[in-house]
């Protein structure tokens, strides 16, 4: 295997990573105005992802450094060529990430609405910012010889791409929901519970609609050789178990079949993707490759070398951070920091 | 307008507005790893009270570091995708490393630290602060290495119409690293001291009896703090001038608004700059000071700007190499004069804490209130040196500014963008400020409030 094939794998790893524990801190954030009634039960919806949403934003920036390191056409033309989506992303991810410290350093609840709409706005952005994005890599988009897009955003915001951002935000909302299931505890888990299975019925449904849509908009599921057919199937199975589990009240299998589904459909993606980066929709062989849009196989040895390194540790700290925070939390629970 | 203009400025306002934090967060992470390292070896509770009520202007501090950070790692594709292009193979590879050595360590124990006072042991929550102070200061290492490649070039070769990596051991030993990086570490460490001092001088300025000995030892350690970062960032500033005066010739000369070249040179203590007619119409001089600055002798000969453009017509071709001599000039003074100053208020400030008499000295308690500005300023003035004085390169003679720009995207696109980080920015600078205030002048023996 060479290593623009093991990079292609990592990227995958990188964004899976960065889907699933993003993923839940997204949806914990849309799900925070539903559920929560009081100040208290606002803070212990935040504090379930207080100690970790820093360290998971941090898959999110190393995807992007590593997609800058090992593909730099990549991250030229994806970050050029979608500029104004991604600068509306930013938005959402600044003042969410500002509004998790800031938020409980004022008594005034004005001063707190005021951040938790920031909490909202600034997940529900990201979430069905980077659907739509992930559905036009699956669609195409119109490069051009020089490996440029120069459409900007109006053909980026298509039926489809923007279907599969609804679909992305939702599956982020059942995954988000999971993740409260098992950190919250009482009535305000009941709560979450209760609403969840109703978003669930809307995401299946949904999800289904998109599955066939993909089949025919776009080869991701018929991609010769790679296709993401597979994936695509057991990450609707997962979605199914979701809903079984989460009707027996088993939290701990729930969140790991959201998981799943978020992960088994970044690899859906990837797969039928491959050996492409970025497809072109006006001609094949203006698509990024792993080849034509990689960097050198020198670079490509020494990223490898540290990420064989360092991948290993971070997946023990920061799993060790799990175990460290996972009592469940309530609203008057004493570990409310934020 | 010009996509080029529009992207530098964005690119200059969101860096030096993410970079008004960035040392802070160095340092004080720092500080704080120390006053927890005092409190776990001593068991005095008052070190625990200092390292959290200072922990909370880190914390304001970091998140507005932390979210302005994430424009940083993407805006070399979204603004710069040619550049992106072009050394994407070398630069990429920094970035990706500080991320998976760096950014995980600290956004991972920085949770820990926050969230971990009553799950960890006491040594064990020690180690946490520790990791966030490494991952900050490691974080700045990577992106220094990135930087110092625009700077200096080293380590790789042109090939497949880009730049190619060749050797990252050359990478890591660029010499420009290693004057940039302790330049950096020991200015956040200065910065860190002036804040914490500048606060304490407040609280000690109110007078409040119950107060008084947190607010004094939290005086004491922050001078100590900012005295040897004061010092350090001088000393290390000037051998990287030395290093200037060899590797990049053209962004020292505009520091020193230096036109003609001369042997010995005499050093412009303030001129009035005419860049268009490539002289100053006035100034004051101390000859010979600049060979002794810059070559340790009295004798040495210092290239000017007018010869120094021309061996670079010579090397590259008809063109504009001068760098914007004004802006280079003054914030060299700046930064230059208000790091001395710094070295003289921090010297008075460990003087007077460890001599017990600084209750004593209202009038420089007074004048210590806002000195955090001042290593803020003279930081600011110096990355606007590094970063101006490459003009015309975004990297030094391999790629000029106006090749690098991404050709996807509109001045509207960038006009979009640009005011709606500057709206943004002001709006969390604004806050940001107001909450680090409210926190640096609460009083601590009210303990942990509601909602603290």
């Amino acid at each position: 295997m060479d290593l623009n094939i093991l990079w292609f794998i990592l990227l995958t790893v990188l964004f899976s990573g960065f889907f699933f524990l993003e993923g839940f801190d997204y949806g914990v954030g849309m799900l925070l105005p539903f559920v929560a009634k009081t100040d208290n039960e606002r803070r212990a919806i935040i504090n379930t992802i207080g100690p970790v949403w820093d360290g998971n934003e941090v898959w999110m920036i190393t995807a992007g450094g590593a997609m800058f390191a090992a593909f730099p056409h990549m991250y030229a033309t994806l970050f050029s060529g979608f500029y104004v989506a991604l600068v509306f992303m930013l938005i959402g991810l600044i003042i969410r990430g500002v509004a998790f410290e800031f938020r409980s350093k004022r008594e005034d609840p004005a001063w707190r609405e005021r951040w938790d709409w920031a909490i909202y706005y600034g997940s529900l952005l990201p979430a069905l910012l980077w659907g739509v994005t992930v559905a036009n890599l699956m669609r195409g988009v119109a490069i051009e010889s020089d490996l440029n897009y120069y459409g900007g955003l109006i053909p980026l915001l298509n039926p489809y791409s923007m279907f599969g951002g609804v679909v992305f935000l939702g599956l982020f909302l059942v995954h988000g929901a999971s993740f409260l299931g098992i950190k919250l505890e009482g009535d305000l888990k009941d709560r979450v519970k209760k609403l969840s299975g109703k978003i669930w019925i809307v995401v299946v449904v949904l999800a289904v609609i998109f599955l066939v849509w993909t089949y025919f908009a776009t080869d991701i599921l018929n991609n010769p050789g790679y296709d993401g057919l597979i994936p695509a199937i057991l990450a609707a199975v997962a979605l199914l178990a979701y809903g079984w589990f989460q009707r027996q009240g088993k939290e701990g299998l729930t969140f790991i079949c959201g998981g799943l589904v978020i992960i088994l459909a970044t690899v859906m993606v990837f797969s039928g993707l491959f050996p492409r980066l970025m497809i072109s929709t006006l001609d094949p062989t203006y698509s990024l490759t792993i080849y034509n849009a990689s960097s050198s196989p020198y670079t490509l040895k020494v990223i490898t070398i540290v990420a064989a390194i360092f991948l290993p540790l971070i997946l023990a700290y920061q799993g060790w951070t799990y175990w460290i925070f996972r009592k469940r939390l309530s609203p008057d629970s004493p570990d409310l920091h934020y | 307008m010009d996509p080029v203009i529009l992207s530098r400025w964005q690119f200059a306002m969101t860096t030096i507005f993410h970079f008004f934090f960035v040392p802070v967060t160095l340092g004080l992470a720092m500080f704080l790893a120390i006053l927890e390292t005092k409190y776990v070896t001593s068991g005095e509770e008052i070190y625990k009270k200092m390292t959290k009520f200072w922990g909370k202007i880190f914390l304001i501090n970091f998140a507005v570091g932390i979210v302005t950070g994430i424009v940083q790692e993407f805006h070399f594709g979204l603004n710069w995708s040619e550049y992106a292009r072009f050394m994407g193979d070398v630069f990429g590879a920094p970035l990706a490393i500080e991320g998976l050595m760096a950014f995980f360590l600290e956004s991972t124990f920085i949770g820990v630290w926050i969230f971990g006072w009553d799950k960890l042991s006491k040594k064990g929550h020690l180690a946490a602060a520790w990791m966030v102070a490494i991952g900050s200061n490691l974080s700045s290492f990577w992106i220094l290495v990135a930087n110092s490649f625009m700077q200096n070039p080293v380590g790789y070769a042109i090939r497949n119409g880009r730049a190619e990596m060749t050797d990252f051991g050359a990478l890591l030993g660029n010499p420009n690293v290693w004057y940039q990086f302790p330049h950096v570490v020991t200015s956040g460490i200065a910065v860190g001291g002036f804040i914490i001092m500048g606060f304490s001088a407040w609280h000690l300025l109110k007078n409040k009896p119950k107060n008084k000995e947190f607010f004094k030892l939290s005086f004491k350690w922050a001078a100590t703090f900012a005295l040897v970062g004061s010092v350090l960032v001088g000393l290390i500033g000037h051998a990287q001038g030395q290093f200037l005066a060899v590797s990049q010739p053209l962004k020292i000369a505009a520091m020193e608004g230096h036109w003609e070249t001369e042997a010995p040179a005499s050093f412009s203590v303030i001129a009035i700059v005419d860049q268009e007619n490539k002289e100053n119409s006035w100034e004051i001089k101390v000859p010979k000071f600049l060979s002794l600055m810059l070559f340790n002798d009295l004798t040495s000969e210092f290239k000017g700007l007018i010869d120094l453009e021309a061996e670079e017509v010579a090397k590259y071709g008809p063109g504009d190499y001068i760098p914007p001599v004004i802006i280079s000039y003054w914030s060299s003074r700046t930064m230059i004069g208000l790091g001395l100053l710094m070295v003289l208020l921090a010297s008075f400030a460990v003087w007077w804490s460890f001599r017990d008499k600084l209750e004593k000295q209202k009038w420089f308690l007074k004048i210590m209130v806002p000195s955090g500005l001042l290593p803020t300023i003279a930081i600011t003035a110096g990355w606007i040196i590094a970063e101006t004085g490459r003009w015309p390169w975004i990297v030094h003679g391999l790629q000029k500014i106006e090749d690098a720009v991404s050709p996807t995207i509109t001045p509207g696109n960038i006009i979009f963008s640009l005011v709606s980080f500057l709206v943004l920015y002001s709006v969390l600078g604004f806050i940001g400020v107001k909450l680090m205030l409210k926190y640096g002048t609460n009083d601590p023996a009210l303990g942990e409030g509601k909602g603290e």
